[in-house]
């Protein structure tokens, strides 16, 4: 992290400072000087993007927390209150809950990216658990999140998540009520849940920003990947931070804010659920109980599984297979731009995710081809179940079978020997051949 | 806070919800619904840049206070937000002071609400302010039931946001009643509505592919042609009435709606002028580097 300083102290108050805690010497190594390779693309965005949602969320939380009131019988109300009497209380609620949806949206991409360029390898692995970690959190935050307004959606998915652990009482008997009675602070999800889901919906953005703090620690000791995934070799590959990169992500950021407004301003409830405007009651349970769309892909792999063990089993475990992928991928080849056969199965992978996102907003029984009738004029054929079965298949053989063989079987295009090869003109290299065999030692 | 007896039921409907949950992959039943209807005209509101028709929210809240408001409460509602900026009875000399609008004044005084006399603790009925929520029909859910054959009319604060289709789907209920075709049994009490989400094959005694759409509803038709006399002379037919009433409770369920979006249309030139910007600032910076 250190090594690229520039900073000269120039005032004696500064002088004192630096002495004592060189805090602008940090901020000005990490956020200004800092050397970034100079060829990422937009999709290298999504991390300043992700940032700012982050703060949007935290922010917007922040003051939704003044008006809220945690209280099974006053919650319901009480957003209902933010939305007509607090001044742009609106405003706020409605960026809180589709800023979710951004932030989702957005961890997505950056998590897609990682695949692609190879973020995930050596020297980075930490760096991409860390990620894990926090899209972890986000998950567990987004969920808590949803179940705060207690509408009838927030009941049926409070219900429904918190007795996933009950299926560990086929491993140990007992264990999974247990958990589940400790879970909800009673005998069945009620107003002590929804205290306590508060509370730590509260917590958590705070243990996820700390996370965050030690993401771009681990990013800034190896450096940004970038789309030729080869390590730069020189000075001709960077280019500072401050104001390339600055500038570049502003644009992004603020061009994602319009899609951002959009919503905010002209559909904030389209990716909302209408049963959850309706006050949460334990007595009616809604006709279809279906996750926030960020959430879909595992709940069709959950029900793609026939047993309720295994099926808590396969979805957590899909979300466990990107903890390991850095060891799962024995590929040299960092980025896919130069694997040309992963490539088609990374695309396949992403498309498999969004079937299976599709099949989690249907129900099971559905049909994805309906072949004929059966003798009570339901529908038969190909059925939701059974496609989610096969997606999900897909999804864990391209972890631990794919990639695992690909890396020793596929025969990588030609990888360029630096950065600035491949938008140099034809044939040319940014420095002469010889310095090429040192390589700069990093990590 | 929960009661013993509801935490008990809490617990019962819960674990019938695991077993729903645990039974997975069993088929649901098939619910259906007829093709949602178009509202003659469309509504005003629509669309990112629509507004509110205040003539026509004026003639909602008429029939809401004259048809609905016997059955329904609309317990988010105060009388004061008829006349707040963007209600149907806001007028700009009491722009800031909404409650102290004549117009709100004169709506909340003709109701009575429940009070308790501060001097000898007496349940009272009193006129209401503009402070006051709307009055709610009955005092409780079991009164509520008991006047509707078991059935609770839910309450329409957020109605227009509750339901797949919103206003449209308020509408097309509400003119929607018809004749139950031959081979439907219906239940005395209940009345059939092909917008009603519902599942009516047990009640069906003809083939299994010809199942009505839609299902049943245990509100009776209320909006007959003239039941609300409108103060502006507009025809009182059904579909008028259904088309007021389903946008003054587009306005309740969102009353901020119309501020919302004028506000987006500033921010989104804002925004998309802002990026411009920072792209051409973008292009500048980076046009020395090959990259
Ligand atoms: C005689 C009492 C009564 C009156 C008057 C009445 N309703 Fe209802 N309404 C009910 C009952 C009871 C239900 C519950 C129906 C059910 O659950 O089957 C209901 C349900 C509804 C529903 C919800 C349907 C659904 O999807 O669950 C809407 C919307 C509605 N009423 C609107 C209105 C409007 C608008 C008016 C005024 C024009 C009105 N009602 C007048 C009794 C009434």
């Amino acid at each position: 992290m250190s090594g690229h300083s520039t900073y000269e102290p120039k005032t004696g108050i500064e002088r004192w400072l630096d002495a004592r805690l060189p805090i602008i010497r940090f901020a000005k190594e990490t956020a200004i000087d800092f050397p970034t390779p100079k060829n990422l693309n937009y999709w290298y965005t999504f991390g300043g993007i992700l940032a700012v949602c982050l703060v949007v969320q935290i922010l917007t939380g922040v003051i939704l927390a003044m008006h809220y009131v945690p209280n099974g019988d006053m919650a319901f109300n009480s957003v209902e209150h933010i939305m007509r009497d607090v001044n742009y209380g609106w405003l706020i609620r409605y960026m809180h809950a589709n800023g979710a949806s951004m932030f989702f949206l957005a961890v997505y991409i950056h998590i897609a990216r990682g695949l692609y360029y190879g973020s995930y390898k050596a020297p980075r692995e930490v760096l991409w658990i860390l990620g894990c970690i926090i899209y972890l959190l986000m998950m567990a935050t987004a969920f808590m999140g949803y179940v705060l307004p207690w509408g009838q959606m927030s009941f049926a998915g409070a219900v429904v998540i918190t007795s996933l652990f009950s299926a560990l009482d086929q491993i140990i008997p007992g264990l999974g009520t247990a958990i589940t009675t400790w879970l909800w602070g009673g005998f069945a999800v009620g107003g002590a849940t929804l205290n306590r889901f508060f509370s730590l919906h509260y917590l958590l953005p705070f243990m996820i920003a700390g996370v965050v703090g030690l993401h771009i620690w681990a990013l800034h000791v190896p450096g940004n990947n970038n789309p030729t995934g080869v390590e730069p070799t020189s000075k001709e590959d960077m280019v500072p931070f401050h104001p390339y990169y600055t500038v570049k992500d502003g644009f992004a950021i603020s061009a994602f804010f319009i899609l951002f407004a959009w919503f905010v301003f002209f559909a904030p409830e389209a990716l909302g659920h209408v049963d959850n405007q309706v006050p949460a009651n334990p007595l009616v349970t809604p006709a279809h109980i279906v996750p926030e769309w960020y959430f879909l892909p595992f709940y069709a792999i959950l029900r793609s599984v026939p047993q309720k063990l295994f099926g808590v089993l396969a979805m957590f475990g899909s979300i466990a297979m990107l903890f390991a992928l850095p060891w799962l991928d024995t590929s040299k080849v960092r980025s896919m731009r130069y694997r040309p056969t992963a490539r088609i199965f990374l695309i396949l992978f992403v498309l498999a995710t969004i079937g299976l996102g599709w099949c989690g907003g249907k129900e099971p029984a559905d049909m994805v081809i309906t072949m004929g009738h059966d003798a009570n004029n339901d529908p038969t054929g190909f059925s939701v179940v059974w496609f989610s079965r096969i997606l999900a298949i897909y999804y864990y053989a391209y972890f631990v079978l794919i990639l695992p063989l690909l890396g020793l079987f596929e025969t990588p295009s030609e990888v360029p020997t630096t950065i600035s090869t491949p938008v140099l003109p034809k044939g040319g290299s940014a420095i002469p051949a010889g310095a090429v065999a040192a390589p700069e030692k990093k990590g | 806070m929960l009661r013993k007896s509801a935490l008990i039921r809490t617990a019962v409907a819960g674990l019938g919800l695991l077993a729903v949950i645990g039974a997975g992959s069993v088929a649901g039943a098939a619910t259906t619904q007829a093709p949602l209807k178009e509202v003659p005209g469309g509504f005003s509101f629509e669309g990112p840049l629509g507004k509110f028709d205040q003539a026509s929210m004026q003639r909602g809240f008429k029939v809401y206070a004259e048809v609905c408001a016997s059955c329904h409460a609309m317990s988010l509602m105060s009388y004061r937000n008829l006349c707040q900026p963007g209600g149907p009875f806001y007028d700009e000399r009491w722009k800031d002071h909404p409650a102290e609008s004549p117009y709100c004044k004169a709506i909340a005084a003709d109701v009575k609400v429940p009070d308790i006399d501060p001097d000898t603790g007496d349940a009272i009925q009193r006129p209401a302010t503009p402070a006051d929520h709307f009055r709610s029909p009955f005092p409780n859910e079991p009164a509520a039931r008991a006047s509707n054959g078991g059935a609770l009319p839910p309450d329409l604060s957020v109605m227009a946001r509750a339901r797949e289709g919103g206003p449209q789907y308020i509408y097309s209920i509400l003119t929607g009643y018809v004749a139950p075709p031959a081979g439907l049994t219906i239940a005395p009490g209940k009345f059939y509505n092909p917008y009603m989400p519902g599942d009516l094959g047990s009640s069906w005694s003809g083939s299994k592919t010809t199942v009505p759409l839609g299902g049943v509803i245990a509100m009776p038709f209320q909006l007959t042609a003239g039941r609300v006399t409108f103060d502006d002379g507009t025809p009182s037919t059904t579909s008028q009435q259904a088309k007021d009433v389903a946008t003054f409770l587009a306005w309740t369920a969102e009353p901020k709606q119309q501020e919302r979006k004028e506000a987006g249309l500033a921010v989104m030139i804002y925004l998309i002028f802002f990026t411009g910007i920072l792209y051409l600032s973008y292009r500048r910076i980076w046009r020395d580097v090959a990259h």
